[in-house]
């Protein structure tokens, strides 16, 4: 019989935290699936960061490191220098890489250095209870702006693909969605350049997955994936935004 | 090797460089600027690596990456920088990695000024960051101890897995003086195969400081803090001048202020009064058990510091109200002169001192 369908060597065998609808799993696999597709997940080093994802190191089958908030991209900066023959990418949300790490996050891509960005963008801080995060949406309410997020203060949401595509320094930067398998499958795609890009030697990537948070939005999971496509798709185009050639 | 004319910055970075460390990560900052700039000129002529980080809180975040990985790594900074690189030391310490920092102090609070200091005593030998935690500080006080102190701190970074301070007061960053870099025997360390660089043909290894169940994160503490113990039984280091001889007054001061120290109590001999020098090389572990040594022999002891008397509260603790303890301290970046220091000891030697 022939097997059609399996769990990546590269997650780990461990049932999930995150809550129902959540796209960390399918993020965390399609990861997971190309460090497979490569054969690089015993050279590779992921680094978690805080938010949602900070458990991200149980999931993962190959060697992890927890960075504090903000700062999963110097760490990534100090293995990949250290290490230049290692495989390296670091998992992060919105908060952690357009908020807090937000400084971190420009110097990384301006240095080019070889390593893979994941960054996932549900509009929200996750794991502290739903706060009003760097990429929430004019209007979007969360607990830090009860009345909606208004830019007068706030300011616009940060579209973080478009503002490090505009950096000199050579990269792979792209925005995907995985709320359909069509969109799985094109950011899978997305994925495979991004590590082959690092693995060759050629560039920085960055993919920035738009991604849902039925819990913390007060919605369910198809409501979710509707809202996704009604309001984060208009304002976060996806698409290919820097290539290396 | 011969003996070289060398500012104290470029001998921490070559001492470094001679000690295996082929990664540094760094942020400007005055008074230590010499160190990252002599390894962007050296380490590549050496295949290692320099990296300007955008900010200390990155550059120190980059050396938990690189000692996460396995490599041996450094950063450098002064003091309004080493207090952003605390997030880091304090998640090194919580995740056991071994690394070397240099702080040539500067003048706080604040930003302070330029000149020398010793106002990051306290930060230094507590913790510095959040958590329940330590690191072990060591405290040159001429070019050739921050020498051999470099070595010695990257070898007891990698043998207890937590990262080591070589705290120097500015003065120690920027004065001249004559070095040798001692070729010494690579020392016997425990592998690191707890190291985050590939899990080829082993199980995947992972470098947190995260540990959500209290009953674990308890345990954690508990041995994090039991080579705290280790390191006072045995790493406490400390030197002296003229605690050979009878003496009346002790002095206790650390890196250059021990100098200027040792000029006083020349000429205090001159002039027949009985003084001797205490001065600690580790300030921690603290070396406590040479102190109570050291001060039992003395009617007085006078510490002296450039701050408010960081380490005077210390020895003060330490003594237990044994003898009677002055201060006398500079702050700002003023040095103590070996006059002010005659002085100061003259008063209590005297009994008009308090």
């Amino acid at each position: 019989m022939q097997t059609v369908f399996a769990k990546p060597d590269s997650l780990a065998t461990i049932s999930t935290h995150y809550c129902p609808g959540c796209m960390h799993g399918i993020i965390h696999r399609l990861v997971a699936e190309i460090l497979d597709e490569l054969g690089v997940r015993e050279r590779t080093v992921g680094i978690a960061p805080v938010g949602c994802a900070v458990l991200a190191y149980n999931y993962f089958n190959c060697d992890m490191i927890e960075a504090a908030h903000g700062r999963a991209t110097a760490v990534a900066t100090g293995v990949k220098r250290g290490r230049p023959d290692l495989c390296v990418f670091t998992y992060q949300g919105d908060g952690d890489l357009a908020s807090i790490g937000m400084g971190e996050t420009i110097h990384i891509a301006n240095r080019g250095e070889k390593v893979t960005v994941i960054f996932v963008n549900n509009a929200i801080y996750g794991m502290t209870g739903g706060q009003m995060a760097p990429t929430t949406l004019p209007g979007q309410v969360a607990t830090t702006c009860p009345l909606g997020r208004e830019v007068e203060t706030a300011g616009w949401p940060i579209r973080m693909a478009e503002l490090l595509s505009s950096l000199r320094t050579p990269g792979y930067i792209a925005r995907v969605a995985v709320h359909t398998p069509l969109h799985a499958a094109r950011a899978k795609q997305a994925l495979r350049k991004a590590f082959t890009y690092q693995v060759e030697g050629r560039c920085f990537s960055l993919i920035e997955f738009l991604s849902t948070c039925p819990t913390n939005w007060g919605m369910t999971p198809i409501e979710a994936n509707r809202w996704l496509e009604q309001n984060m798709m208009p304002y976060y185009p996806l698409g290919e935004y820097k290539t290396p050639e | 090797m011969a003996k070289k004319l060398m500012k104290g910055c470029e001998a921490i970075a070559e001492a470094a460089i001679q000690a295996g460390c082929k990664l540094f990560f760094g942020y400007p900052i005055t008074p230590q600027n010499e160190i990252p700039e002599y390894m962007a000129a050296r380490l590549p002529q050496v295949g290692g690596t320099f990296v300007q980080a955008e900010s200390e809180l990155a550059a120190s975040n980059m050396i938990y990456g690189a000692a996460a990985a396995g490599c041996r790594c450094m950063t450098s900074s002064s003091s309004p920088g080493i207090s952003l690189m605390q997030e880091a030391i304090s998640y090194m310490v919580g995740s056991e990695l071994p690394a070397v920092i240099v702080n040539i102090m500067r003048p706080g609070p604040g930003l302070g000024g330029i000149l020398p200091s010793q106002a990051d005593y306290r930060q230094a030998v507590k913790g510095g960051g959040h958590g329940d935690y330590r690191v072990l500080v060591l405290c040159p006080a001429s070019v050739q101890e921050a020498a051999d102190l470099m070595a010695d701190a990257f070898d007891l970074a990698d043998t207890y897995r937590n990262p080591v301070m070589v705290l120097g007061d500015g003065l120690i960053g920027q004065m001249m003086e004559p070095v040798e870099f001692k070729q010494r025997p690579p020392a016997v360390l425990p592998p690191k195969d707890w190291a985050a660089n590939g899990c080829k043909g082993r199980k995947p290894n992972i470098i947190n400081s995260l540990y959500l169940v209290p009953e674990v994160c308890e345990q954690v503490n508990h041995r994090i803090s039991a080579r705290y113990k280790i390191w006072e039984e045995k790493e406490r280091r400390c030197s002296g001048y003229n605690l050979d001889s009878k003496y009346d007054l002790l002095l206790v001061a650390n890196g250059t202020v021990a100098r200027v120290c040792q000029t006083a109590i020349d000429e205090l001999k001159a002039e027949g009064h009985e003084v001797a020098l205490f001065r600690p090389i580790s300030l921690y572990p603290f070396p406590v058990p040479e102190l109570r040594k050291a001060a039992a022999r003395a009617k007085n002891v006078l510490v002296v510091e450039l701050n408010m008397g960081q380490m005077r509260d210390d020895v003060d603790a330490f003594l237990q109200g044994k003898v009677p303890i002055h201060f006398y301290g500079r702050q700002g970046g003023m040095m103590a002169a070996p006059e002010e220091v005659i002085e100061a000891a003259k008063k209590i030697l005297a009994g008009r001192s308090n």
